[in-house]
């Protein structure tokens, strides 16, 4: 399987986009690229970039791994990029809004009722709630990958918490630091103005009572949580509180913090924990994280949550195949990005499919994240696949399996030197009510070992830094 | 701002200040036990170090005997107890890292680099680079955390709760120091040479020599030292400079409320204020100390209760 590389191209000229970066890599000595290797790792250090790691011992921090060699779109390709991207939001909020109120989708019979109404992501207790702003979705992350010069397939929808964005702000603030002659001869789109578009969007969805300047808050798990530095980095650039649960209540039908000079209320919560936690007294007894009685108020119109309660069984793996029936359905459009062909394991003819030529697949589970519990049928030895088969006929309602991708390449460093490694992209888009934005570019996900597919942090995966080229 | 942020404020405060005193309080018990002691074994300043903390019986559980190796490396290294030097980094840094969003950028670093490099120290560092090195670089990084902080962080809010922190911490410290000397020194001949080198040391631990002998330009005399660290205004390290700061920040913090941490603050800066050292020797200076260190801590109780929401 050969795959595709983005700066090579096709044909082995260097492509439009990589002219700088090529030139830029040629002329450089590889001893001088090595101490702005170290020196890159020394300065996400300091500044403290790190995740913990789930399972590892508490309190364990690592960098995730920064590749110095950036990742370059060209202008045309972010272009059809971004417009597949924001139909494609449209269409998962459209179809949120609509299965928490007449569910026309599902009369048409587009989608098999149970799988939306069977489905654990699924909220009732949001049915006929009306959002502020009308949207549900203020945050997503798509990940795209690419297999040909112009061939973007989605990967998967993330409407939930998105993490990442702080990785991709960082890395070109650590590329522009290093290497300032490089931005003087490309012509690379900033991105910094995210957090800014962020604010404004979440600013734009508060309720009707909040007026023209909302109380914005941060909501995170805390210290402890895998994301906190990019929580912390967010409420920074915004300026806002970052609160954890302990420090909201509930009152009257409001949300307070509490602060230094007595209760304050809050309006919008970009919160970046998940539904099951945030109220102890609707979902997860058990959770300590959440504000007791939150949902009761958002259900009143009293404060935003962003994203809302429930947008998960949009971004669940057994619904992704019936996003471009979304896309025609609400938008009357053909879907501008493909989906990758995906089997329903719970469908028998595709399940039979899929046990006889897992070594081909990729399987992975329907609300699985992060890269654990998959499989990748082509890296995996006998005994893993004949492993995972019993998990499947077990369970078959659980997974989903798609062909094994061609992901495309990008020249990366590796201790073999400058090599091709497999990338996918995280755009970040923001929607707000009556519009929708996006910075250029996302954050590049690269798998660092030699023919690996799985990019994400938790498995061994770095960073790139993204360049949209301007015109 | 909220009361969890303020309150990481004050311990981030005051645990980069504890990790000072602490390497303070190490540097000169090393210096005194390098002096011929009078008739106390050799171990005795350890001992007093052990028991101006109130540690002694946690580290006799755990170390037996006391001696100078084994309490440099359970007050420096030892994070068992909240009186190490390591402990204390990693309490101002675990309260800071969840205040990312509130510090500048150059103070968290600060504060990140201090905590990566004393995750290096080990006791074979320890010993290598000789136990002075290690305080004089803890010191210095506390010295660097305040300039730092006052130099780049708003001075607004959180700015005064980091204060708060830092001051309390001191107040505390200056008091248990010169109680647990007052105790400990009271039985020696008056005008022997022990005089001026136990003295001479509670000074030096509290870089107050220098500001001693340009003050009084005098012999050094227990009660002259008393005043400077218990009166003085000028003295960074006083209990008066520390109440006046610790007001200063509450009365600017209170925004006009009428605080009950802020009366107990005023109440004891005035009590400071106004007193004379030989009205405060009538009374016994260890009572007074002991007076003083009640009212600390109960303003630290009231703090918790007036800004941080805790009760």
């Amino acid at each position: 399987m050969d795959a595709f590389d983005e700066m090579r191209g096709p044909n082995g000229t260097v492509a439009e986009a990589y002219q700088a970066v090529a030139e830029w890599l040629y002329a450089t000595p590889s001893r001088l690229l090595d101490e702005k290797r170290r020196e890159a790792e020394i300065l996400f250090r300091r500044i403290g970039i790190t995740f913990n790691v789930y399972g590892e011992d508490a309190g364990t921090e690592r960098l995730i791994p920064f590749d110095i060699i950036p990742r370059s779109l060209a202008p045309w390709e972010w272009t059809k990029l971004s417009r597949g991207l924001e139909q494609r939001v449209r269409a998962l909020d459209a179809f949120l809004a609509d299965i928490y109120h007449e569910q026309e989708i599902l009369k048409a019979g587009k989608i098999p009722s149970h799988k939306v109404l069977g489905n654990v992501l699924y909220r009732p207790e949001m049915q006929g709630i009306e959002v502020p702003g009308g949207v549900y979705v203020q945050i997503a992350g798509i990940d795209v990958v690419r297999t040909e010069p112009d061939r973007f397939f989605v990967l998967e929808d993330n409407l939930r918490t998105p993490s990442g964005v702080s990785y991709m702000l960082e890395d070109r603030a650590v590329m522009m630091r290093l290497f300032p002659d490089l931005f003087a001869k490309a012509k690379v789109a900033p991105i910094d103005h995210y957090p800014h578009e962020l604010l404004r969007t979440l600013r734009s969805v508060c309720p009707a009572h909040a007026g023209a300047d909302p109380v914005v808050v941060l909501l995170t798990p805390g210290p402890y949580n895998s994301a906190y530095f990019e929580h912390a980095f967010l409420a920074e650039r915004m300026g806002i509180e970052l609160v954890e649960g302990q420090d909201l209540f509930v009152q009257d039908d409001a949300v307070f913090m509490r602060t230094t000079l007595g209760p304050r209320r809050v309006d919008v919560i970009y919160r970046r924990l998940d539904d099951e936690f945030i109220d102890p007294l609707a979902f997860n007894p058990d959770s300590s994280l959440g504000v007791p009685g939150l949902l009761s108020v958002y259900r009143k119109g009293g404060v935003t949550l962003a994203n809302a309660i429930g947008t998960g069984v949009a971004d669940d793996k057994s619904i992704y195949p019936y996003v471009p029936d979304m896309i025609r359905f609400y938008l009357g459009e053909d879907p501008l990005l493909e989906n990758v062909p995906t089997w329903l394991l719970e469908r028998p003819e595709d399940l039979a499919y899929a046990l006889d030529h897992l070594p081909e697949l990729v399987v992975k589970e329907t609300q699985g994240s992060g890269g654990y519990g998959m499989l990748v049928g082509p890296k995996s030895s006998k005994q893993e696949i004949e492993d995972f088969r019993q998990k499947i006929k077990a369970n078959p309602e659980g997974y989903i399996a798609q062909p094994t991708l061609a992901l495309s390449t990008c020249p990366t460093f590796t201790d073999e030197g400058i090599a091709p490694r497999h990338v996918d992209l995280r755009p970040f888009i923001l929607h707000g009510k009556n519009s929708i934005s996006m910075v250029p570019g996302g954050l590049t996900r690269v798998a660092l070992r030699q023919g690996s597919l799985v990019v994400n942090s938790s498995q061994g995966g770095g960073t790139k830094d993204t360049w949209v080229l301007e015109e | 701002m909220l009361s969890r942020t303020a309150e990481n404020l004050y311990w981030t405060g005051r645990y980069m200040e504890r990790a000072e005193n602490l390497a303070r309080l190490l540097d000169v018990s090393f210096r005194a036990a390098l002096l011929p002691a009078a008739d106390a074994g050799p171990a005795a300043d350890w001992q007093a170090a052990l028991d101006m903390l109130g540690i002694t019986e946690i580290y006799k559980t755990k170390y037996g005997n006391v001696t100078q190796d084994s309490v440099i490396v359970f007050l420096t290294l030892d994070t068992s107890h909240p009186f190490s030097i390591k402990f204390c980094i990693d309490q101002a840094r675990e309260n800071a890292r969840a205040l990312r969003a509130t510090l500048s950028a150059e103070l968290w670093e600060s504060l990140n680099i201090t905590w990566l490099e004393m995750n290096n120290i080990t006791r074979q560092i320890l010993a290598s680079r000789g136990p002075r090195t290690i305080f004089d670089w803890v010191k210095e990084r506390s010295h660097l955390f305040r300039g730092v902080a006052y130099s780049t962080l708003l001075h607004n809010d959180a700015f005064h709760f980091l204060r708060l922190g830092t001051h309390l911490e001191r107040a505390d410290n200056t008091a248990r120091l010169l109680a647990a000397k007052e105790r400990s020194l009271a039985s020696l001949p008056p005008k022997s040479g022990t005089v001026y080198y136990q003295w001479g040391a509670v000074l030096r631990s509290v870089s107050a020599f220098r500001a001693y002998t340009l003050i009084y330009r005098d012999v050094i005399d227990p009660v002259r030292v008393a005043e400077l660290l218990i009166l003085k205004a000028e003295m960074p390290r006083s209990l008066r400079f520390c109440l006046d700061q610790i007001a200063a920040s509450l009365d600017t913090l209170a925004m006009g409320r009428d605080l009950e941490c802020r009366r107990i603050a005023m109440e004891t800066q005035s009590r400071l204020t106004y007193s004379r050292i030989e009205h405060v020797e009538s009374q016994g200076i260890d009572a007074f100390l002991t007076d003083t260190l009640g009212r600390v801590n109960m303003l630290g109780i009231q703090i918790g209760r007036d800004f941080l929401m805790t009760v």
